[in-house]
């Protein structure tokens, strides 16, 4: 390969293009469809980017990030630093419940995954919990939140009944989003630890338990933090479970009075129904905000691919099998 | 060249054949020495002077993984103060018998075994598995540190022993010693934090023997521990090995019979699960009792 590049001049981007003479017309077809592709991608996210720039830009003042939202909908002006805050407040907890249990069922599912039937049956689980559109999870955690047993966790409406909403039930249903990309990740990461490291660690007199917390899920840690990352950005991203399950009220809105948990039992927002709400779809009405709240959400989930990125890259050095 | 070649020596070999196990040299045998191209032997130390000391022995050992038989009813003495090599052909079970000493090849579901293993002449099912791994060390074909500093790695069997975790400074000593004793200490007392896994091949290997050490085994069961490594590395480690024949015994696996020569004080030779011949390294080599292990050693097949 490098050989015949090195005799040849390299051919040009057409050249490419075109491919050889000798190809057959269904083949240049094929090519030609495959560079308009990828070149279409690039286009619409490069076009994403620039105009939520151009907006950003245009509309976003410095003051807006650190103000409150006004209270009430319909009223102009006020800042997004609540839904900041609330995203922030989301993501963290989910991925505070996904990633230690993500990683259990992934160390499970490849170090024990007896019975057989069992592992298949939480194979299955963590692929239906994939599969599931945010918006059924969040019409399950309503019904599931608003029962009784749950009113310690949200505000209680007229009778009693829970309100089924707060920021702790909706990071504990976003964390459900995070869960498959964490065990997913965390599995390919153990999968590449060869078999003899692990008979290495047995071979010094370990058991399983010693091997796992000293040796396999250290050589894991870039596999756990791209699924832990990649479920965060997921989380951010997600409109559905917040709009049902975080009371949709702009500003935080504490339930009872102690400290933290009034806020993890309280209501508030996130960017996503932010620019929902203030969107020409929402009733908040104004849209200049909606783009620079967008602008801001766009940042932070771009900002976590990079991270990914920066993770995965560089693989450090590893075993031969 | 007019005459006719023979065929192959390959197939001149009767694999139903019952197999001559052979303990010691008949005196007078007709065979040739098959002196061509012996490898030097390492002769940096002198053989220890005590009597070798018996530490493990198997007995009738079989095992099979399903119904695939792969080690057939082999009597093999391990002795500290000497070098065993166990060679044959890919597939003869020498792997598999060397994981079966510290009960690794029970980690295979479908292994069965046979027969006995006495290390200290005790039955090793007699033992804890976690105290018989501690007294019979392994090493790997790969180089395989974990992913934590040198001095994490050398220290990771001393660790967690009962409840009480003992401290770093408690355990340097024992590890600066192992490290000393695998050849290594001298290239890593610098960077005993630095990553294990940036260093070469050949020191990573040492590093694994270190690790083995440390724990301060009697036994030392060796799985090709050179086959991914430069020949200067090799010479490295097959100087560890010689040097530390005379406080462990050491088990060697290998599938490159020169290796087996400069290090190896005794040697059997395995053929499809089967212990065809056992004896003295010189007289294995140069004047083998089986048909089998003449057309080996000297170059006819595997």
């Amino acid at each position: 390969m490098s050989a015949h590049a090195g005799a040849r001049a390299a051919p040009g981007l057409w050249g490419r293009i075109r491919g050889n003479e000798s190809w057959s017309v269904g083949d240049r077809v094929g090519v030609g469809l495959a560079w308009a592709a990828g070149l279409l991608l690039c286009a619409i996210a490069a076009s994403i980017v620039l105009y939520m720039l151009f907006r950003g830009l245009q509309f976003l003042s410095f003051s807006d990030i650190f103000s409150h939202p006004l209270p009430g909908l319909g009223e102009s002006g006020g800042g997004f630093l609540d839904p900041i805050l609330g995203t922030v407040v989301v993501a963290v907890l989910g991925t505070l419940i996904a990633g230690p249990l993500g990683v259990s069922i992934a160390v499970w599912l490849t170090e024990y995954a007896r019975p057989a039937w069992l592992a298949r049956a939480v194979e299955s689980g963590v692929e239906i919990v994939a599969g599931t559109p945010s918006i059924v999870l969040a019409i399950f955690g309503l019904i599931v939140f608003q029962e009784s047993f749950f009113s310690f966790l949200s505000p209680t409406g007229e009778g009693a009944t829970p309100l089924g909403r707060s920021f702790f039930i909706a990071g504990a249903m976003m964390s459900l989003i995070a869960l498959p990309l964490v065990v997913g990740a965390t599995r390919e990461a153990l999968h590449s630890i060869p078999r003899h490291v692990r008979e290495a660690s047995y071979a010094l007199g370990k058991d399983r338990a010693s091997t796992i917390r000293r040796v396999l899920l250290p050589a894991s840690r870039r596999g756990i933090g791209t699924g832990v990352t990649l479920g965060m950005g997921r989380i951010i991203g997600d409109t559905a479970i917040v709009f049902i399950l975080l009371g949709a009220t702009l500003r935080f809105e504490p339930n009872g009075s102690l400290p933290g948990w009034d806020l993890l039992t309280g209501n508030g927002s996130t960017l996503t129904t932010y620019v929902f709400n203030n969107s020409p779809a929402g009733e908040g009405g104004q849209p200049e905000k909606a783009y620079a709240a967008a602008f801001v959400l766009l940042a932070i989930v771009l900002a976590l691919n990079f991270a990914v990125d920066l993770i995965t890259r560089g693989k450090g050095k590893s075993w031969t099998r | 060249m007019d005459t006719v070649k023979p065929p192959p020596p390959v197939r001149r070999i009767q694999i139903e054949a019952e197999p001559t196990v052979v303990q010691a040299p008949p005196s007078g045998n007709g065979h040739a020495p098959l002196a061509t191209g012996m490898a030097p032997r390492l002769k940096q130390l002198p053989r220890p002077a005590t009597t070798p000391l018996e530490r493990m022995r198997t007995e009738g050992l079989s095992i099979a993984y399903g119904a695939k038989l792969a080690v057939n009813e082999v009597s093999l003495t391990v002795r500290q103060g000497e070098v065993l090599a166990l060679i044959g052909p890919s597939g003869c079970g020498k792997t598999t018998l060397l994981r079966s000493l510290n009960r690794l090849v029970e980690l295979t579901p479908a292994a069965t075994r046979g027969g006995r293993i006495l290390l200290d002449g005790e039955d090793v099912d007699g033992y804890d598995v976690t105290w018989l791994r501690r007294r019979v060390g392994m090493l790997f074909q790969q180089p395989n540190p974990f992913p934590m500093s040198i001095f994490d790695n050398v220290a990771y069997g001393l660790r967690e022993r009962g409840s009480k975790k003992p401290s770093k400074k408690q355990l340097e000593p024992a590890v600066s010693e192992a490290l000393h004793r695998a050849g290594l200490f001298e290239e890593v007392k610098d960077n005993l934090d630095h990553p294990a896994l940036a260093l070469s091949g050949g020191q990573q290997q040492r590093l694994c023997i270190a690790r083995s050490l440390a724990v301060r085994p009697e036994v030392l069961l060796l799985d090709e521990p050179c086959s991914a490594l430069d020949p200067i590395s090799t010479q490295t480690i097959e100087e560890t090995i010689v040097a530390l024949r005379s406080e462990i015994a050491i088990v060697i696996v290998t599938h490159n019979l020169q290796q087996a020569q400069r290090v190896a004080d005794h040697v059997a030779f395995m053929y499809l699960g089967d212990l065809v011949e056992y004896g003295e390294a010189e007289q294995v080599f140069r004047s083998p009792v089986a048909e089998r292990t003449r057309e080996y050693v000297s170059g006819g097949f595997g």
